[in-house]
């Protein structure tokens, strides 16, 4: 696929911080509609990544595009066809949630905001607390309102950062539903960095395996566990972190 | 369209819903709104009472003492301004929200163009209180200083916004380290702006240091308003000179420190 026909691409991404490689030389493609997951220990590179497609960190070296439009250079071309749900971010605590949906509808430029907040608290069930203060949810609460942040301006690029990280099993069921359909009725193409192997088997139809910043695997699940010998991604994932495919190559 | 005219375009939209998120944060805290008051409050009754001291004595003094509950409002215009313009910048900070507002198409133009009007705004509400208590108590009309006031304002104004807008672009870049610059950097600026004395009192060779800091021409010309009865213009021009610069210079200042926070990967966590 040519970089201009993805959705998302990036050619030998490096980002070094002070001496210390955090990217090292990443290169993928992702086509739209796709959803796609990057998986990796902690430290492997995942949010810097993200972050760099987001445009919010300058890549040392590289390239990123995000819907045809070099990042950060020309990121306000797109930033409104994109959004994000991270861990590593808070929405305003004092205020309502629907005070924050109604100013993030403003800052994306989302059009009949009212309808689109009632909608969106609607899909999420946001209704019985979303004229409570964001600080005073429940942090099961606080990730349906920040999801239905991220769905506010019907994104086409989507980049979810460890979305049901801290989640009891059923609300983290319930928001990856929630994604999936949102996926399926608006063909937006999904990224989104995990650590949770179910969430990764269940959701994405790619996984890209990254390891001290660099691509270790990438392919589809099914593919990744034949190739492997595994029968769950989560096996998949420990031989690439303990180095057990590079030991039972060199054995080989 | 080039990565500089993006960055500098403009959205009312995206201004009116940053206005909107201070506005929403202010009318849901009232300690927020009591701090606005209180400290100009206190200014005013102290140096109020000062100047009823200084004006039992007659001659020159008599006339001096009005300057000092003047010169007092003006810097507290300043102050208050670019306090006002830091606090809502360090809001964004404490509730972790710069994130999210960075990877929203908010441009930094409409980013610090909300951080001025909120500066204005939380001035309004802690000001107005102040200036009535200094005309019912001590007499002293601001208003009465007439279109001069007017000058005075936009000077005192673009000056604390400068200094907001460096404030923020270190905070940026520096995370919330570097809190205490918000507090006091405009402090730094307060004995060679002559507040409350002539520029004439300071040692000949610290007074060009003083001519480059636009406060002091407004200080200057508030003196010359009251004691002289005399309204300096080129001294309002030269102020409004030196402000643009100074304004050019700190918003120059707060891109290239947004520019090295991406590079060095700051903006996503932005705590200590």
């Amino acid at each position: 696929m040519s970089p201009r026909a993805a959705a998302i691409s990036t050619d030998r991404l490096v980002k070094v911080f002070k001496g210390t490689t955090a990217v090292a030389g990443i290169s993928f493609q992702l086509p739209p509609g796709s959803i796609t997951a990057l998986l990796g220990g902690n430290g492997a590179g995942k949010t810097t990544t993200i972050a760099m497609i987001m445009g919010l960190t300058v890549p040392t070296s590289g390239t990123v595009s995000v819907l045809g439009a070099q990042m950060p250079q020309q990121r306000y071309q797109v930033l409104h066809r994109m959004n994000f749900e991270s861990p590593y971010v808070d929405m305003p605590m004092r205020l309502t949630v629907r005070q924050n949906l109604k100013v993030f509808a403003g800052l994306y430029g989302v059009e009949d905001a009212d309808a689109r907040i009632a909608t969106l608290a609607e899909e999420f069930d946001l209704k019985d607390f979303i004229d409570r203060p964001t600080g005073k949810l429940s942090s099961g609460q606080k990730t349906r309102v920040s999801v239905a942040k991220s769905l506010l301006n019907h994104p086409e690029v989507l980049l979810l950062d460890e979305p049901t990280a801290s989640l009891d099993p059923d609300t983290a069921d319930w928001v990856r539903g929630r994604l999936e359909r949102y996926r399926a009725e608006s063909g937006a193409t999904v990224l989104l960095a995990s650590h949770n192997m179910t969430e990764v088997e269940r959701l994405c139809e790619r996984v890209i395996i990254l390891k001290r910043g660099r691509i270790e695997d990438d392919d589809s699940p099914v593919r990744l566990l034949a190739r492997y010998g595994r029968d769950t991604l989560e096996e998949v994932f420990l031989d690439v972190a303990r180095g057990r495919r590079e030991a039972r190559e060199a054995a080989q | 369209m080039s990565a500089a005219s993006q960055t500098v375009s403009f959205s009312p939209h995206r201004i009116g819903a940053m206005v909107l998120r201070y506005w929403y944060l202010l009318r849901s805290s009232w300690p927020r709104v009591v701090e606005l008051i209180y400290w100009p409050l206190v200014q005013v009754l102290t140096w109020g009472l000062i100047q009823i001291y200084v004006a039992q004595h007659s001659g020159f003094f008599a006339r001096a003492g009005a300057t000092l509950i003047g010169a007092m409002l003006l810097w507290e215009i300043l102050f208050r301004g670019q306090l006002g313009f830091s606090v809502s910048f360090l809001e964004e900070m404490w509730a972790r929200n710069l994130g999210n507002l960075m990877m929203s198409p908010l441009r930094p133009a409409e980013f610090v163009a909300a951080l001025m009007v909120m500066s204005l705004l939380r001035l309004v509400i802690g000001m107005v209180p102040v200036f009535i208590v200094a005309l019912a108590f001590f007499g002293f009309n601001v208003y009465q200083l007439g279109f001069a006031f007017v000058f005075f304002f936009v000077n005192l104004i673009l000056t604390s916004w400068s200094i907001g807008i460096l404030v923020s672009g270190i905070l940026l870049r520096h995370g919330l380290g570097a809190e205490s610059l918000a507090w006091t950097l405009a402090f730094l600026i307060l004995p060679l702006s002559c507040v409350y004395y002539p520029v004439s009192v300071l040692p000949e060779w610290l007074q060009p240091f003083s001519w480059l800091l636009p406060p002091t021409y407004v200080f200057e010309g508030l003196r010359a308003l009251i004691i002289d009865r005399v309204f300096r213009a080129d001294l309002m021009l030269g102020a409004l000179a030196l402000n643009s610069v100074y304004f050019a210079a700190a918003a120059f200042a707060f891109l290239r420190l947004l520019d090295s926070a991406r590079r060095q990967g700051t903006l996503m966590q932005t705590g200590e």
